[in-house]
């Protein structure tokens, strides 16, 4: 198992060595730098600009600045952002820390929705139960991650109830640690809310078709025949074995998640990493925008990795084989 | 569920092609039908959009800001539309009452292009005088009509999904053929490279892709652009299915013996193999166009997609950001609800084909 392990993440080192590489091409194949605005104002001096330029290496070809910024990624360091005027680093991880817990807890409210709707759902097969739960997923499947946003905007400024954007209020600084936590978590709720709305429908229908398939398996069949009841038949033995397959989808719902969550945080005005990205994007903040790529695919990476652990974990095949 | 499909059709007696029988499911499935039937309304729509919207899209009404939606009224014989005065403040209107204007049909009204070639000025309908507008959806912060934008923006819409459809999947089709065929170097070159790309959160890597366009690209070049970056992205997993697909097929009996017939690669990859997973392709291609939809409306309404003044659902999205507007003027959410719809009718038309596809079933 530790070796399959090891291998794994060894696999993850060259994929996020390919992504960096590949956001540094097409940001160096991008028009213009930070400095373009700046070289056209006439109370700045060419040579200035010249300076600046040299100092964060934009007037070398783009390899060269990847071995610049790679050699500093190494020891710990994302460089300096051009546009906050900070070193990059500070500003990721917090981002960072903002998306994981969003993405963290709208994971758990979809999973804790999904799964039990979806168990209900295959159990009382073709009963109204089954058809509101599918046809409320396939709405779920179809509303866009923007109008969601809009809508929980709406309703946080008609209701009340929810601040209207943002990860906490102005007088933050101001407040008692157990205060803030109630901040964090009252501004936390609804984008969580929105995200795992838009997240749930894949993973109920998943977990739905996963048990039906089980249900009809002959270990099933026998189990009902030796006497047992219908409770155990698929708490003790269907559904163990239902719950396999759903790991799986947990690293492709991460993606989703990920690129949800970049909606969600440029709408909600939560300070996460896709708001980031476009903050950057905008600014021409190139380094801050490879940064935030290279950030969200690790994020994503690690969250594989994290399903795949899982997996070897319930399955004893996957950690034998390998 | 379903009943097994008869292989026989007793009335005519004989057999049934596999397209008939994947008809007949198909016809089987209502909510698949309706999707469908939705999505011919629409696209014939988005056609028609200039003689169907009874403003251009970029008319602004500078005494209508926010003016809300009205609907002709049955007035006797005929359908009416009442002027609305402003009321002082903040865009408040009133009708005033018994000062109406009978909606007529085919009026003229302002000029557009109809299928983007032929000129033209003849409104489906309208009343033909400015002073009475019909705002079925109401107008936005400038004054312009959101019912005829949300026609103009289907154009791009719908259309975007279709033509990135079809460039990325011919791209992965063929790449994921190549790849599976040959093996060996080429194929783990393809699938690293397939790897790469689908372990970046989709729209990092979208925003990546857009940094490298000028700023300043006309309203065509943009379209054009936003389709080969939702497609750069998308045909790498059509490109990894496509390959697990031409992997086993490669090594049955009729692809060898067009090899042995002496016929090239190419011809053996897209005449014998590809073929073969076109069922797959076509469920996944119905399934896969409210990528491209949504992926639009996401660059529009972050401003690096389609530009003001033209329409798309995207952009238009972008006034209701604004929760002051959002709250007194909810019909800026129209394009919302239109996106939703679409999606929909996809979703629900790609699930009955797949079913319908799946002779196990």
């Amino acid at each position: 198992m530790w070796s399959y392990l090891f291998k794994r993440l060894l696999h993850m080192i060259p994929l996020l060595v390919g992504v960096s590489l590949l956001t540094f091409l097409l940001m160096s194949l991008a028009p213009g730098d930070f400095f373009t605005a700046l070289s056209q104002n006439p109370q700045i001096s060419p040579e200035t600009v010249a300076r600046l330029k040299a100092q964060f290496h934009l007037d070398r070809p783009w390899y060269v600045q990847y071995f610049y910024w790679f050699k500093s990624v190494l020891q710990g360091d994302f460089g300096y952002s051009m546009a906050y005027k900070i070193p990059a680093t500070a500003l990721i991880v917090q981002r960072l820390w903002n998306t994981f817990l969003l993405s963290f807890f709208a994971l758990i409210i979809a999973w804790a929705i999904a799964v039990p709707l979806g168990i209900w759902a295959a159990v009382k097969r073709d009963s109204w139960v089954d058809r509101a739960c599918s046809l409320v997923a396939f709405v779920g499947l179809s509303v866009p991650d923007v109008l969601l946003s809009l809508l929980a905007l709406w309703f946080a400024a008609a209701t009340g109830w929810f601040p209207v954007g943002g990860a906490e209020s102005p007088l933050y600084d101001l407040m008692t640690p157990a205060q803030q936590f109630w901040d964090r978590t009252h501004h936390l709720i609804l984008p969580a809310l929105v995200l795992a709305a838009a997240d749930w429908a894949g993973i109920m229908r998943q977990m739905r078709s996963n048990l039906l398939d089980t249900l009809r398996a002959e270990y099933v069949t026998a189990a009902r025949a030796r006497g047992l009841g219908e409770g155990r038949v698929v708490w003790k033995h269907a559904l163990r074995n239902a719950i396999n397959p759903l790991l799986t989808i947990f690293g492709y719902s991460l993606a989703a998640l990920l690129s949800g969550a970049f909606i969600v945080e440029n709408i909600m005005a939560w300070p996460g990493l896709g708001r980031l990205t476009m903050e950057a994007f905008f600014a021409k903040d190139s380094y801050l925008v490879v940064d935030c790529v290279v950030m969200a695919t690790g994020l994503l990476v690690v969250g594989n990795f994290i399903a795949d652990l899982l997996l070897a974990w319930s399955d004893p095949r996957i950690r034998l084989n390998k | 569920m379903n009943e097994a499909t008869p292989i026989q059709n007793p009335a005519a007696g004989r057999t049934l092609s596999p397209w008939q029988l994947f008809r007949r499911r198909l016809k089987r499935r209502r909510i698949a039908v309706a999707g469908g039937m939705v999505l011919i309304g629409l696209y014939l729509v988005a056609l028609f959009a200039g003689f169907i919207a009874p403003h251009s899209f970029e008319r602004l009404d500078r005494d209508r800001f926010f003016h809300p939606p009205t609907w002709p009224q049955l007035a006797g014989f005929h359908l009416v539309v009442p002027r609305d005065e402003p009321l002082p403040g903040n865009f408040k209107y009133r009708a005033v009452p018994d000062d109406t204007r009978p909606v007529r049909f085919f009026v003229r009204g302002d000029k557009y292009r109809l299928f983007g070639l032929i000129p033209a000025a003849v409104h489906l309908f309208g009343t033909g005088d400015d002073n009475y507008p019909v705002y079925l959806l109401g107008t936005d912060q400038f004054g312009r009509d959101v019912f005829s934008r949300l026609l103009y923006g289907s154009q791009i819409s719908l259309s975007i999904g279709v033509i990135g459809i079809v460039l990325s999947f011919t791209l992965g089709m063929i790449i994921g053929g190549v790849s599976g065929y040959f093996g060996g170097g080429t194929d783990t070159v393809i699938m690293r490279l397939c790897e790469l790309i689908m372990s970046i959160p989709a729209l990092y890597l979208i925003i990546s892709l857009r940094a490298t366009f000028p700023p300043g690209m006309s309203s065509t070049q943009v379209y054009a652009m936003i389709i080969v970056i939702l497609s750069f992205i998308h045909w790498a997993g059509m490109a990894r299915v496509i390959r697990g697909m031409t992997l086993s097929l490669r090594e049955q009996q009729f692809v060898l013996a067009a090899r042995a017939l002496g016929q090239s690669n190419l011809k053996v990859i897209v005449r014998h193999i590809l073929p073969n997973t076109f069922s797959y392709v076509i469920v996944a291609a119905t399934l896969s166009v409210p990528y491209y939809i949504l992926g639009e409306v996401v660059l529009s309404f972050l401003g690096v997609g389609i530009q003001e003044p033209n329409a798309s659902w995207g952009n238009m999205l972008t006034a209701a950001q604004n929760t002051e507007y959002l709250r007194n003027y909810p019909w800026l959410l129209a394009p919302g609800a239109a996106i939703f719809v679409t999606v929909l009718a996809f979703n629900f038309l790609g699930d009955g084909l797949r079913d319908a596809a799946d002779t196990k079933a």
